[in-house]
């Protein structure tokens, strides 16, 4: 086998921990808030059955939402020296300190304090429980601030200084508060609101569609179609400022987004298409004029660079079109059913829309999955935009090992990922228990 | 100027050994629960419950230390130790997850969630061991190497399955206690058979670590090491049958002097015989605001830690969350 293949495998072997961890932290970010939601309604109904039931059964899904979480994450950690050596070496010391203040800041607080909350109810005051809950919501939000700063770093560098072959921080600030991170951050923040609130609600409406006089039940799928309906409006106006800082920071990576291969005014945006990388241009495409100059220069005449500006150096274009079709039109969908869902739940639950919110439980997963493929690929060829390239981070672990251990992973996570989706419809439908 | 790679060592070593006592602790009570009836079962794992997860984290922030302040040895040790901490991966994982299916599944699947338990406990413990041979013989091939590792995976668990066992002495009461002072015996003959063989064989399989053992008069003082281990075992021998905290505080100092004896083998390498820890730093800059935020939350960690110790002081009770 040649460089290629085992650069292949790293990043196959990567992207799947990867993929399967961020399923878990992209619910329990979010679920975090909701769990302190229903503690305190709890204590504020003193102890209200119904609420207390409603809180007992998701904190049992929130302790193994997290627990995935933390395991699959610990995997992570071993990888980043093992699958890409020359990522360290090169960025080590940028990258190193904001993991670890991750770990100080932020794992330690959510785990412990998660002890606290699952086990303590009746050992601590109520204060103490709800200060617990609050901590371990505040973990969890820490936790994405510090691995969404990395990871903005790495798309869009700021406040580094060359020193010998490797960089350093020359101003930790610009670095953390780099040009992509606040827009990245709110839009991570706000796809985990969303796809916690789906499940709130598709569990939600599990149950109702087996018990359909529980009252606790529909309180929670109102209350996760009313997030998402409020979160949904938002996420699109942070998305489209997310786009266009894109726009302004990797343009190759919006080219690619968009499938716009050459430079032009007045460009039209491509609805569908099959981008053809061998001809360089779109086959099959069903385009509106002049509409990617509207959105993405707010003018439908001006000029957007297209991928031939930056060839060779610019990513696969189809995987980074598809995915942001597929990111895109999740996101609509779920701001429909949201709208539509919230309005009619108003007055009653008919059991058709019971189907649709129990079908559209894990939507937010595919929304999540879609754009991180998109942000993901969409930086290649590149690890660290302009500074450092993927080719050049892979590691010499032989490619045997990886690809066993490859296969290993990938089989214990589809099983892991089967037992946690039966286990939570299986929970779902036996409803929340005082 | 303060030896930066020097208190990074440290605190590495420090995390490491937390994890070790504290993880330790909870996977021997994993292993051990083929041993105890169902509803001793559920008394075992609710001793743990409330702090699995924490626990788990110093294994990050231990391996995270090495990543950050030692980012050439993080990929050298993790790369050459790559299908090992695999199965580790996987075994923490199995059982991590079983943790929390086992009381949320029905009939043959809780069965099969109580041993995938186990197993993942098991599997977790002996890799780390495994681990912690070849590292010792600095990864050295051929099957005596292999051989030695394999003797260590056994030896930590024996390690384990004695914090477990004493653990349990502390946590429980009753028949499950009764059981568990006898699990301590078990737990102490093995851990006797595994240290006695390391601290034998180590010096064998390493010139550099024969070195530092064998250069007299030095070598009189080192002996305090093994004497005190001695003397720690002898504690908790004694004290199983009656006391409730003295036999997991002599284990947990059987640990310590074990560890004190593998870090006196091992410094200042970081691979042993090729990395020293100077050799292996990252850039003073990163390690300076690294060590800055770790000063400034580490007692607030040291205080929250403690905090849910004592929250959850006393003997565990079956039933999870609260009921």
């Amino acid at each position: 086998m040649d460089a290629g293949d085992a650069l292949l495998l790293a990043r196959a072997q990567f992207g799947l921990n990867i993929a399967f961890h961020i399923l878990f932290p992209s619910l329990s970010i979010a679920l975090g808030w909701y769990l302190l939601y229903f503690r305190v309604k709890v204590a504020l109904t003193a102890n209200d059955p119904g609420w207390l039931a409603t809180y007992r059964l998701w904190v049992k899904i929130f302790a193994l939402t997290f627990a995935m979480g933390v395991v699959s994450g610990i995997t992570m950690s071993f990888q980043f020296g093992t699958n890409w050596p020359g990522y360290m070496q090169k960025v080590g010391n940028i990258a190193g300190p904001l993991l670890g203040y991750e770990v100080l800041t932020a794992f330690f607080l959510e785990a412990t304090f998660l002890g606290v909350m699952l086990f303590g109810m009746e050992r601590v005051s109520t204060r103490v429980h709800i200060v617990s809950a609050a901590m371990v919501a505040i973990g969890t939000t820490l936790s994405a601030f510090w691995i969404l700063a990395l990871n903005s770093w790495m798309q869009t560098p700021a406040g580094q200084v060359m020193d010998g072959e490797a960089l350093i921080a020359g101003d930790w600030l610009r670095v953390i508060f780099n040009p992509s991170f606040p827009y990245r951050f709110t839009h991570m923040l706000l796809a985990s609101g969303l796809t916690a609130s789906f499940l709130v609600a598709g569990l939600s409406a599990w149950r109702l569609l087996a018990a359909p006089q529980d009252a606790g039940a529909l309180r929670t799928l109102r209350a996760g179609a009313l997030v998402a309906a409020l979160l949904a409006p938002v996420q699109v106006f942070v998305g489209d400022l997310h786009g266009l800082n894109t726009l302004e920071h990797q343009p190759a990576k919006i080219a690619a987004m968009e499938a716009i291969w050459q430079t032009r005014a007045g460009v039209p945006l491509v609805l569908f298409a099959v981008p053809n990388e061998a001809t360089r241009r779109n086959d099959y495409a069903v385009e509106v004029p002049k509409m990617a100059s509207l959105i993405l220069r707010h003018d439908p005449n001006a000029e957007v660079q297209g991928l031939e500006h930056f060839a060779p150096d610019h990513p696969p274009v189809a995987p980074v079109f598809f995915a942001f079709r597929l990111m895109v039109g999740m996101g609509v969908l779920m701001l429909a059913f949201a709208w539509i869902g919230s309005w009619i739940l108003r007055k009653r639950a008919p059991r058709w829309l019971l189907w649709a919110f129990a079908g559209m439980t894990f939507s937010g997963w595919i929304a999540t999955l879609a754009g991180w493929l998109v942000t993901e690929i969409g930086r290649q060829p590149w690890l660290v935009t302009g500074i450092l390239r993927t080719a050049a981070a892979a590691g010499r672990v032989p490619e045997a090992a990886i690809g066993a251990s490859l296969a290993g992973y990938a089989f214990v996570y589809g099983a892991m990922l089967v037992a946690y989706v039966v286990v939570l419809t299986h929970l779902a439908r036996e409803g929340a228990k005082p | 100027m303060i030896d930066l790679p020097l208190v990074f060592a440290v605190l590495m070593g420090a995390a490491i050994l937390a994890y070790v006592v504290l993880d330790g602790y909870d996977l021997g009570v994993g292993m051990l629960m083929p041993a105890a009836s169902p509803g001793e079962q559920d008394v075992m794992v609710a001793s743990i419950g409330p702090f699995w997860d924490a626990n788990e984290t110093w294994l990050v922030l231990g391996v995270g230390i090495l990543l950050i302040a030692f980012p050439a040895a993080h990929g050298y040790i993790l790369g050459a130790l790559y299908l090992p901490v695999a199965a580790m991966l996987t075994g923490l994982m199995l059982r991590g997850v079983a943790f929390e299916l086992r009381v949320k599944a029905l009939g043959w699947h809780a069965e099969l969630w109580n041993w995938l338990f186990w197993f993942g406990s098991f599997l977790a413990s002996f890799a780390q061991g495994y681990m912690l041979g070849r590292y010792l013989t600095a990864f050295q091939p051929g099957l005596g190497y292999m051989f030695f590792s394999l003797l260590v995976g056994a030896a930590l668990c024996g390690g384990y399955v004695l914090l477990g066992a004493t653990w349990l002495i502390l946590r429980t009461e009753g028949a499950l206690q009764a059981k568990a002072r006898a699990w301590t015996k078990w737990g102490l003959a093995w851990v006797a058979l595994g240290v006695a063989l390391v601290s034998l064989a180590t010096p064998l399989a390493s010139e550099i670590v024969r070195d530092k053992w064998f250069d007299f008069p030095r070598t009189l003082g080192l002996m305090v090491l093994p004497l005190a281990t001695l003397a720690a075992w002898l504690w908790v021998w004694r004290s199983a049958g009656k006391s409730e905290w003295q036999p997991f505080a002599g284990a947990v100092a059987i640990f310590v002097l074990a560890f004190a004896g593998l870090a006196y083998s091992v410094f200042p390498y970081v691979v042993i015989g090729w990395l020293t820890i100077w050799q292996a730093a990252s850039h003073p800059s990163a390690l300076k605001v690294v060590l800055a935020g770790a000063l400034l939350v580490l007692p607030f960690l040291v205080g929250y830690t403690v905090f849910a110790y004592r929250v959850f002081r006393g003997k565990a009770k079956a039933g999870l969350y609260g009921h």
